[in-house]
């Protein structure tokens, strides 16, 4: 095999391909300004919102409670919570965000509890209405600690302990690190990013390159240069793959820079760092070096299954309408990894795609299952090779080539 | 020199079966000589022309082209040859001097030979003006005269023009006929395939009139007049085709 005329291919079509505006779009600048836009964007959109609405003070509907001034005061003195006076119409203005939630004291509700008779005070809200969530939150906190300070005072009177009640505590806590917090919860849409944006990076070239090419006229006159097919079809392939994996690249740094940033710039405030903790990836080096390599022989596939499919298409046009479904092929296995409870088995390792996507999602938190790694990524290496077989084959019959 | 052997290619077609598209044609052109290749459309010349530069396989039948068997030696054969159609376009993004410079790369020539030989042939054919400019910008006679450097930049002995003239203006065609020319005058072997009478009345040492993939008549177009008793090469032609004409329409 000649490296010498798969490389002469290889930098004209590179040549080429930086001189053409959609394949520098579609590889370089989609994956550049994708991540910061989407996860820059709408997370600090969603760390700015989320911490806005935690520092707004809510304002709250007191209904009753005439009776009981220590639990209105107590109410009145909450932090962040403005207590207004009943008004018609409550429901609807909790509907309307004209309040956010309005509690219910009912009739000599202190004296009762003096007494030991039991209540109900009643909180009304707009489930899942964030601030209202918030609102209801702060006020039944402050309902239960009130219950709680009743519970001891009522044990102190009769000289009992608090264990008499509460004889043992149940404590949760987390021992994985933060990294493996946030990737197990977000991990499984890095492999969904990557495995798009891989497909995304290698489809414009492996049209223009085949398809594009037999439409302009000079699959004929390269046909008719010395090269072999197998040189032409290598030196186009590893251009597709460049641009696949270069997609990738981009992506998974573009990825690892605007969530750093965002991570920086959430720090500044304390409603950031609480809203930070919940919603931002942490991204290692040896994570995305991960990724990336589980990324090549992906891209590898894309870019043989891409030329392949590409070639038996007369236009461009025509290689579009074949490519497009392909899309959906690739994208329903990437979000299945992405359902809950779905992971890594022996049988799921053996799929394309749908084996990546869920390793992925391991990497990102930091799990590495060696033999799952080798399985994935030789039955991958495997799919490849046949996927560029079946692109060197295509590429010498005539029947494809000269399509009418 | 080119000597087809019994060449065929056969096609197969969903509606119409199998398709005969060259059937069993043999002929030979000389060094030196330009080999007028007659046909109207869908005759075969471009299905033959096509397996003479490897494009296509032949089915059966061979041809040697500068000693090389086509079907044996394909990638010596496109060594020694130089094809051009109107088919055979340029890529748009690159310069003049790239695109024919990346012919002369893929042709084997080291940077030293291939920057003498695209200086050579930039300078005669007049084509400095715009060799770094990119192929999408170039008008119709610029595009035809880089064809004709890609053709030249390994300095092929044999050259092969599928009909070269076809949907060019007066002066392009001219510079394409001119380049026919010379390329006879350099020792050349060429063969050319046509549907345009005058050109070949013009261009020709030999005429091989081509109808339905098989050749039915060759020679000189002296010959070709005493044969049919026809000073004009139309009418020459409309006597040698009618009868396989009709043979093909009552079929």
């Amino acid at each position: 095999m000649s490296l010498r005329n798969v490389g002469i291919v290889y930098r004209k079509e590179l040549t080429e391909a930086l001189r053409d505006r959609r394949t520098v779009i579609s590889t370089i600048l989609v994956p550049l300004l994708l991540f910061p836009v989407l996860s820059v964007g709408f997370g600090s959109l969603a760390v700015a919102l989320v911490g806005k609405a935690k520092e707004e003070v809510p304002e709250v509907m007191l209904r009753g409670g005439e009776d009981s001034p220590a639990v209105v005061d107590g109410l009145k003195k909450l932090d962040k919570i403005k207590i207004v006076p009943e008004t018609p119409g409550w429901k609807d203005q909790i509907i309307n965000k004209e309040i956010r939630a309005a509690v219910e004291i009912p009739s000599g509700f202190q004296a009762d509890v003096a007494q030991q008779k039991s209540g109900t005070v009643k909180i009304f809200n707009y489930q899942g209405e964030m601030k209202s969530e918030f609102a209801t939150d702060k006020i039944e906190a402050y309902l239960k600690e009130y219950r709680d300070k009743v519970v001891k005072e009522r044990l102190a009177a009769k000289n009992l302990a608090e264990t008499v009640l509460k004889p043992f505590e149940v404590a949760r806590e987390n021992v994985a690190p933060p990294e493996k917090v946030s990737g197990a919860a977000f991990g499984g849409i890095i492999g969904y990013m990557v495995i798009l944006l891989c497909m995304t990076g290698a489809m414009y070239p492996a049209m223009d390159l085949t398809a594009g090419e037999k439409e302009r006229g000079t699959m004929e006159t390269i046909l008719s240069s010395p090269i072999s097919r197998m040189h032409l079809v290598l030196g186009k392939f590893f251009l597709i793959l460049t641009a696949a994996l270069g997609t990738a690249a981009l992506s998974v740094l573009s990825m690892g820079v605007s969530f750093s940033v965002l991570g920086h710039y959430t720090s500044q405030s304390a409603g950031g760092r609480a809203a930070a903790a919940e919603f931002l990836l942490k991204l290692g080096p040896k994570t995305v070096i991960s990724v990336f390599l589980m990324a090549l022989p992906v891209a590898v596939l894309f870019s043989a299954t891409l030329m392949t499919i590409a070639l038996f298409a007369k236009t461009y046009k025509e290689a579009q309408s074949y490519l497009t479904p392909m899309t959906f092929v690739v994208i329903f296995p990437a979000i299945a990894a992405m359902l809950p409870g779905v992971e890594l088995t022996p049988k799921l390792s053996l799929i394309p795609i749908l084996n990546v996507s869920l390793l992925c999602k391991e990497l990102v938190t930091g799990t590495y299952h060696w033999n799952y790694i080798a399985i994935i990524f030789s039955s991958t290496c495997v799919y490849a090779a046949f996927a560029l077989f079946l692109a060197i084959k295509m590429f010498q019959r005539e029947s494809v080539l000269f399509r009418s | 020199m080119i000597e087809a052997r019994g060449l065929s290619k056969r096609f197969q077609d969903k509606k119409r079966g199998e398709i005969r598209a060259v059937d069993n044609v043999s002929f030979i052109c000389q060094p030196g000589k330009i080999y007028g290749l007659l046909g109207a459309n869908g005759a075969g010349k471009t299905t033959t022309l096509r397996m003479l530069a490897t494009i296509l396989e032949p089915t059966d039948g061979t041809a040697l082209v500068c000693g090389h068997d086509v079907v044996e030696q394909p990638e010596k054969v496109r060594s020694s040859v130089g094809f051009l159609s109107t088919a055979t376009a340029l890529y748009r993004r690159l310069t003049a001097q790239e695109f024919v410079e990346y012919f002369g790369r893929l042709n084997g020539l080291d940077e030293a030979t291939l920057k003498k030989r695209v200086d050579d042939i930039f300078d005669r054919l007049d084509m400095n003006g715009f060799r770094d400019r990119r192929c999408d910008k170039l008008s119709t006679g610029m595009m035809q005269k880089t064809s004709i450097a890609r053709t030249l930049v390994h300095d092929p002995q044999v050259m092969i023009f599928d009909e070269p003239t076809n949907g060019l203006d007066i002066m392009t065609a001219r510079t394409i006929t001119a380049f026919i020319r010379e390329c006879r005058n350099l020792g050349k072997t060429v063969i050319f395939s046509t549907h345009i009478m005058s050109e070949v009345e013009k261009l020709c040492d030999t005429i091989g009139i081509i109808q339905s993939g098989k050749l039915l008549v060759e020679g000189s177009l002296a010959q070709l007049r005493d044969k049919y008793a026809e000073q004009d090469l139309e009418e020459i032609f409309v006597k040698v085709v009618t009868p396989h004409f009709v043979a093909e329409e009552a079929n």
